[in-house]
């Protein structure tokens, strides 16, 4: 679209600068996502992580609800001392941060967010994806070693092992859907799934159970908790960021929350029906134009910002795993797991006669969606019942400490 | 040719990449250093098949099929390679390929 | 782009050249490591500009996230202390450059000024950032994209990784017109001679590499056990030394 109207602008003679201006914007507008991201994250995890503790989180910066702390993160994290220990490898110390943030954001520009808006269309989509996101294994080991000291180190080769490790059950997953759709191409497979009952999660069983496995890879992937060893205060210090501060520290911040929105992203593509609202079919999109683009956008992002909610909803809920207990997860259960998937939805896809496999897409998605509806039913109906103990007249309003002491 | 960028520079850093690759393997004296040494010649090698597939016509894409299974194949031999030169580490305390002199003379 | 690709091969020529050289000079184990990702990197960016597109995720995915990652434990586990920086005397300095030198301007006086024999019938090949753009000249495609064409959408998905995957297991022909990124046209001109005539297919006649492949395979696997057992843990006989 913009190509068009600088196109006109500039005449056809001029197409390089318009390819370069299109490049240029698409980086800046791809950046200055990942950065509100990351800023909207920051708060959220804040905000989530309190709720979850049963306490409010920041309420003091920008009006009741905190806004605006990330901004005064920011600007604690900027005028830290930047300090660099004795014993680092100054080169490699510098330049851990921006090689995993480097690799965190190129995911980015093979990402669509709407029909037709990508940086750049591959072909290869997700298989760029992740080959992008898989050099950011490099950033971690360059800091764990770069930082000159042990408890960097053992946490930076932890977290680097985990990385390469969780990458295998990973593809396997994202090739789940990939078979069904029959591209790697992630502005084809998103198109594929413009009704509710057309999504990926809902295809066969194998796909539905490929989601979740790809929801535990990608939360292992971006050292999520439960399996954040990187950051394990109560192990390593902070693993493989204990020497960084300030604003060296803010960008491995970046690249993880960059990461997780891309791992969300290729999540939502793949099998969440990417920017479809479920109920607006491409004809008709196609017909609204840019205003239906403009919807899937917002519906992507949502979306998205969702899945992101999920890793931190789970973080705080779930304690951390052992690295034993990590690598054990990843090798003895999500890979043999993730080939099974493999294997069923190709036979899936070979044998199965589709009349078979429409009903049972259409039972999926109808269980699915049911089981939601009366989970999300009973959260605001169902009465709450108060914690039975073995003390009489408690809990009960007008029990005090005095019953306590009775018994 | 019509190209902007011809065949010959892509060929260049080919040739680059196998020259610093060769010196690499020469002057290092750690056993690792010498295996990264292969990987860059072997990064030159395949640099030089994408660039004849992309530039003979006569190619299709042969040479990306090439080119695949050299990096596989890289991948696997780096692997026995770092099995080795750990063998080697247990056995002599150190990865200096110089102190590697129980079959000389 | 008539600046931009030049400018992107410029960029990433110097990023590889300043990277392998730096890599050759260093005398740290690990700094060299770094730069062999810089340099690994920049290979991947030259693949991406040849239009080799799978080949360059699969650059970055196996030997940067793969075999660089597993170069990095090697040397973590084996260069502690006095082995980080392994010196090398300024003689031998001065032959390893002679001889790069040499090795390098042998290589560039056979190289400069080459061009690869073509077959009468196959055009010369047009500019690489021009296989990008949709069909212009002669398109034997329908008026709608072929994704969004019912006829050929199944067959369109399939793009630049199913040619690569239909030459893997041999197919005779396979067609799709479409936009593919990542492989190129071959554009041939058809018997009057004249671009009118021009068609733009890609045709692949008996490419088969089954068997190479599963030769991979199969050497994947050896490889596997044979690091695995060379690697083990060997029982410590007795309190020697």
């Amino acid at each position: 679209m913009l190509t068009d109207l600088l196109t006109k602008m500039l005449g056809p003679e001029h197409a390089d600068v318009v390819a370069a201006i299109r490049v240029f914007v698409a980086v800046n507008i791809l950046v200055a996502f990942v950065a509100g991201s990351a800023v909207f994250f920051i708060w959220l995890e804040r905000k989530v992580a309190g709720r979850i503790q049963d306490r409010l989180g920041p309420t003091r910066v920008g009006g009741k609800f905190g806004w605006l702390q990330t901004i005064a993160d920011g600007i604690k994290l900027l005028v830290k001392e930047d300090l660099i220990p004795g014993a680092a490898d100054q080169m490699l110390f510098r330049l851990g941060p921006y090689i995993a943030f480097c690799g965190a954001f190129m995911a980015f520009v093979a990402l669509p967010f709407a029909n037709g808006w990508v940086a750049k269309p591959l072909s290869i989509g997700v298989f760029f994806m992740l080959a992008v996101m898989s050099t950011e294994v490099f950033g971690i080991i360059l800091a764990g070693y770069g930082s000159g000291s042990k408890w960097a180190l053992f946490g930076g080769m932890r977290e680097a092992a985990q990385m390469v490790s969780y990458e295998v059950p990973m593809a396997l997953c994202v090739l789940v859907p990939v078979i069904v759709a029959g591209s790697m191409d992630l502005n084809y497979v998103a198109k594929q799934q413009d009704w509710l009952w057309k999504w990926y999660v809902f295809h066969d069983p194998f796909t539905f159970v490929a989601f979740w496995t790809y929801f535990c890879c990608a939360t292992a992937q971006c050292k999520r908790a439960p399996f954040d060893l990187a950051e394990a205060e109560s192990e390593l210090v902070a693993g493989f960021h204990t020497e960084y501060s300030g604003l060296r520290w803010s960008f491995f911040f970046m690249a993880e929350y960059g990461a997780m929105f891309a791992v969300s992203g290729i999540a939502v593509n793949l099998f969440l029906g990417g920017w479809n609202i479920g109920f607006l079919p491409n004809e008709l999109q196609a017909m609204m134009g840019v205003f239906a683009n403009l919807i899937g956008v917002v519906v992507f992002i949502l979306k998205a910002w969702l899945l992101v909610f999920v890793m931190m909803w789970v973080r705080w809920t779930l304690p951390r795993l052992r690295i034993d207990q990590v690598m054990m997860t990843c090798l003895k259960y999500l890979l043999p797991i993730s080939c099974v998937l493999l294997l069923g939805v190709s036979v899936w896809q070979a044998f199965v006669p589709v009349i078979l496999a429409r009903i049972v897409g259409y039972l999926l998605c109808a269980l699915t969606i049911g089981g939601l509806g009366w989970v999300v039913f009973n959260l605001f109906t169902i009465t709450t019942k108060l914690p039975v103990s073995g003390v009489p007249n408690l809990w009960t309003p007008g029990g005090s400490a005095k019953d306590l002491a009775k018994t | 040719m019509t190209d902007s960028i011809g065949l010959t520079p892509y060929l260049l850093i080919g040739a680059l990449l196998f020259v610093c690759g060769a010196v690499c393997m020469a002057t290092k004296r750690n056993a690792i250093g010498i295996l990264m040494g292969v990987e860059l010649v072997l990064n030159g090698a395949t640099v030089n098949f994408v660039a004849f597939a992309h530039y003979n016509p006569a190619f299709e894409i042969e040479g990306q099929i090439f080119a695949l299974f050299v990096i596989v194949l890289a991948a696997a031999e780096a692997a026995v390679a770092l099995a080795i030169v750990l063998n080697f580490y247990n056995n002599h305390t150190t990865v200096d390929v110089d102190t590697a002199e129980e079959l000389k003379g | 782009m008539d600046f931009l690709y030049p400018l992107a091969f410029w960029l990433f020529a110097a990023l590889i050249a300043v990277s392998a050289i730096a890599m050759v000079v260093t005398q740290n184990i690990v700094r060299a490591a770094t730069w062999l990702l810089f340099t690994l990197a920049g290979v991947a960016g030259i693949f991406f500009l040849l239009g080799a597109d799978f080949v360059g995720a699969t650059q970055l995915l196996v030997y940067v996230g793969g075999t660089l990652v597993l170069v990095v434990f090697g040397v973590m586990l084996t260069a502690q202390g006095p082995f980080i920086n392994l010196k090398i005397g300024a003689g031998e300095w001065a032959i390893a450059a002679a001889v790069g030198l040499g090795f390098f301007s042998v290589l560039a006086y056979v190289l400069v000024g080459f061009e690869p024999k073509v077959p009468a019938n196959v055009a010369v090949r047009q500019a690489p950032h021009k296989a990008e753009q949709p069909l212009a000249v002669g398109a034997a495609a329908g008026s709608l994209p072929l994704a969004d064409n019912p006829e050929t959408r199944s067959y369109h998905s399939l793009a630049s990784a199913a040619v690569l995957g239909e030459a893997l297991l041999g197919f005779e022909k396979t067609a799709p017109d479409s936009p593919v990124t990542g492989v190129r046209d071959i554009v041939t001109v058809g018997p009057g001679g004249t671009s009118s005539q021009v068609k733009i297919v890609k045709e692949r006649t008996k490419m088969a590499y089954l068997l190479p492949f599963e030769i991979v395979s199969l050497h994947l696997l050896v490889v596997l056990i044979g690091a695995a057992y060379l690697a083990r843990s060997k029982r410590r006989r007795g309190a020697t030394s």
